[in-house]
């Protein structure tokens, strides 16, 4: 079918996880890039992406995509606003941190290798999720989102007052270390992914090994949610999205397929959490608020609901987006202070003195303007409004857009 | 974070009396709450929208009488002859009138291109809204808590058994004369189109009423509803001050007040909001010493969500509110 990518002609061909050769050799050519190339540093303008702090980003990228394929499987797929992902991610890093932290004089802990928590935090999630799906497939629409949210801030006070557990309130806790061990066994582990060293001959930093560690993840539980799209759990979800009550006389059954939904949702927040707690190595109990949540309902609007590459764009997106307005306040403090054609223009936007007026300030503490991480609150929130507004479908419907644009070109239609 | 100041105050004699208390400032919570949820459920039942960025309007509102009160002294300053609680009184109804103004810019701004599309979307943008307005005004108030300055300062009123502060009392008072002004608002002309509106559309709008003024009248008293509940909760036995997560976090426990009393029903927010403050009082005053120390810091708090969750199970509509007719 060479040259008429869109005609099919079979069933197996139209629901194929890659339908064309371009995107194949596409998608070749993208983990390429993301696994070699970014890590060695050798695309020239592009070179700083490997850099220690932006391989650490790159990684919570990772993280973040994972948590938001598994709200993709529940709200993208099957319609249903969930508030509550931050209360599965937290029961995910708690179950990893009494699995494979340490236990302490106050802390349990049991010291079991990675191959046995990560899995475990997702079950565990998972189970919770299933749980909850009674009480959640008997409301809709907004009652869900308050349920869900109410879910939020119960975990809360559950994670604070369980001390033993979460660490407590002020102090939080050590999460388990990325690495692989078979079984408890003394010294070297047998893979390392949070400390220097040689890897197939090749000097890596630690935080390129946890970068690659949770790229490998990421693409697996990618072509996973894109697969369970495909199969007949996906399509009922799709189903119950568009009409519950049509999908109901056609024999989905609505609830049992909504607390799978909840199921396999959770277990993606599960594994996220676990490995954002690793990653991040120690967290409070707070940590896991509403605005985790939003983040990630943000995320799925932000990418283009409804679709697994909208997802992982938008996971990028909002995950770079506070690095992105920080470099871009202090190119503006530097240009102001620097002198030049655009000086006065940039000293409009940034204060960089006490007395200097402006919408930024590079000053940290007290200041007049807003400081950077207010800015990135508040741009983060325009950005979800002009997104809503003016490109419901997110930056996949841009993606769409410029395709659509390209395939006829240089005719309009 | 939201640590109620507790009155220093003797054990009561009996429980009868113990009991009268804790209804007592149950009642006065739960009055707050009233107000918030009222304004939730007004904005819901005429535009569909679940406003979550009530917190944050409740907050700003808060700051703006702060700042009337005790920065400009407005209009006070022009009113040397009237009395400080009127004086107090006028700067608050300016705040609430600022903020509806606000409220209108919001709707109008934000959620009037949005009519028509999914809920998903909707819920999202309001959330934006919380987290634009919440960082804006947390910049405006500072680093320090803005006191409210209000006439009536801690003192309290003693009522033998019962020991009422008299914001407490005040807060009650103003939450009944709301709702006598909400349910005097349901008779005027444009209430009267109000709930045409909310009962169907299409309908209203081919009687010649315009639904989209409609809309945007709903968000005004919304957000001014929203002010006088934030101006409330910042006041003495809830806080000492305006902060804006504490005051979002009382908005956030009016969501399961709206959600007991069914989100379309207008009395039954009501009924939630008391509900929701006495459950929360009572939880605070009996389930503590011993046997309840398993309960952990902060039940109190999260107890209204877990009332609202044994609703939902048994009236997935809540108590008053309308069962949702789903068709192919």
């Amino acid at each position: 079918m060479r040259g008429r990518p869109h005609l099919y002609v079979s069933y197996e061909a139209e629901q194929a996880l890659v339908p064309t050769w371009t995107q194949r050799i596409g998608i070749v050519v993208l983990v390429v890039f993301l696994a070699v190339l970014i890590p060695l540093q050798v695309v020239p303008g592009l070179k700083f992406l490997g850099d220690s702090d932006w391989m650490t980003l790159l990684g919570l990228v990772a993280i973040f995509a994972i948590g938001a394929l598994g709200l993709h499987i529940l709200s993208g797929l099957g319609g249903q606003v969930s508030l509550g992902h931050a209360f599965f991610m937290g029961l995910g890093a708690y179950t990893a941190a009494v699995l494979g932290g340490e236990s302490g004089s106050s802390l349990f802990g049991m010291g079991l290798p990675i191959w046995v928590w990560l899995p475990a935090a997702g079950v565990v999630a998972a189970i919770a999720g299933a749980l909850v799906a009674p009480t959640a497939v008997r409301v809709r629409g907004i009652y869900l989102a308050i349920v869900t949210l109410g879910l939020v801030f119960i975990g809360e006070w559950l994670f604070i007052n369980l001390g033993r557990v979460t660490g407590g309130s002020q102090s939080g806790r050590r999460f388990p270390d990325l690495e692989l061990r078979m079984w408890g066994e003394e010294g070297e582990p047998l893979l390392d992914f949070t400390s220097d060293g040689k890897w197939f001959g090749v000097e890596l930093t630690g935080e390129v090994k946890t970068y690659l560690l949770l790229l490998a993840l990421v693409i697996i539980f990618a072509v996973l949610a894109k697969n369970i799209q495909r199969t007949r759990v996906g399509r009922a979800f799709m189903a119950i999205r568009d009409r519950d009550v049509a999908a109901e006389v056609m024999g989905v059954a609505e609830a049992k397929n909504k607390a799978i939904a909840f199921a396999i949702s959770s277990f993606y927040a599960g594994v996220c959490g676990a490995l954002w707690a690793a990653f991040i190595g120690r967290l409070i109990p707070e940590g896991f608020s509403l605005f985790l949540s939003v983040q990630f309902l943000a995320i799925l609007l932000i990418g283009g609901l409804g679709t697994v590459t909208g997802t992982l764009l938008g996971a990028a997106f909002v995950t770079l987006l506070p690095r992105i307005v920080e470099d871009f306040t202090e190119l503006l403090g530097s240009t102001a202070e620097g002198g030049g054609l655009f000086a006065p223009i940039a000293d409009l936007f940034v204060a960089t003195g006490l007395e200097d007026g402006g919408l930024i300030s590079t000053l940290p503490g007290t200041s007049p303007g807003l400081t950077i991480f207010q800015m990135n609150l508040i741009l983060y929130g325009l950005l979800l409004v002009v997104f809503l507004i003016f490109e419901p479908l997110g930056l996949f419907g841009i993606w769409i857009r410029i395709k659509n644009y390209w395939k006829s070109w240089p005719f309009t239609y | 974070m939201t640590a109620l100041i507790v009155f220093a105050q003797v054990e009561p004699a009996t429980a009868v009396d113990k009991f009268a208390d804790a209804t007592a400032s149950g009642l006065a919570l739960g009055a707050i709450y009233a107000l918030l949820a009222l304004g939730l459920v007004l904005i819901y039942k005429a535009t569909q929208v679940l406003n979550f960025a009530h917190g944050a309007l409740a907050a700003l509102g808060a700051y703006f009488a702060a700042y009337f009160v005790v920065t400009l002294n407005f209009p006070g300053r022009y009113l040397e002859a009237v009395p400080l609680t009127m004086q107090w009184a006028l700067s608050a109804l300016f705040a609430v009138v600022l903020t509806a103004a606000v409220g209108y810019l919001v709707e109008r701004l934000t959620i009037q291109p949005m009519i028509g599309e999914p809920l998903f979307a909707v819920v999202m943008i309001t959330i934006a809204l919380d987290i634009i307005i919440r960082t804006l005004t947390n910049d405006l108030i500072g680093q320090a808590t803005r006191s409210l300055a209000s006439p009536w300062g801690t003192d309290v009123v003693d009522f033998g058994a019962v020991t009422i502060a008299k914001t407490e009392i005040a807060t009650i008072v103003v939450t009944l004369v709301t709702l006598a002004l909400v349910a005097w608002f349901f008779r005027t002309r444009i209430g009267v189109a109000m709930r045409a509106t909310a009962f169907d559309q299409e309908a209203a709008m081919a009687q010649g009423i315009n639904a989209g003024r409609i809309f945007a009248i709903a968000w005004m008293i919304g957000a001014g509803l929203a002010a006088l509940g934030g101006i409330f909760s910042s006041l003495f036995p809830r806080s000492g001050g305006v902060t804006v997560d504490q005051t979002a976090f009382f908005a956030f426990r009016a969501l399961p007040a709206v959600i007991i009393g069914g989100l379309d029903s207008i009395s039954g927010a009501v009924l939630g909001g008391f509900i929701v403050g006495l459950a929360e009082v009572y939880a605070g005053a009996y389930l503590i010493g011993e046997t309840w120390s398993f309960l952990g810091v902060g039940f109190s708090r999260i107890w209204p969500y877990l009332v609202m969750m044994i609703v939902l199970l048994v009236r997935p509509y809540g108590l008053f509110g309308t069962e949702e007719i789903r068709r192919v």
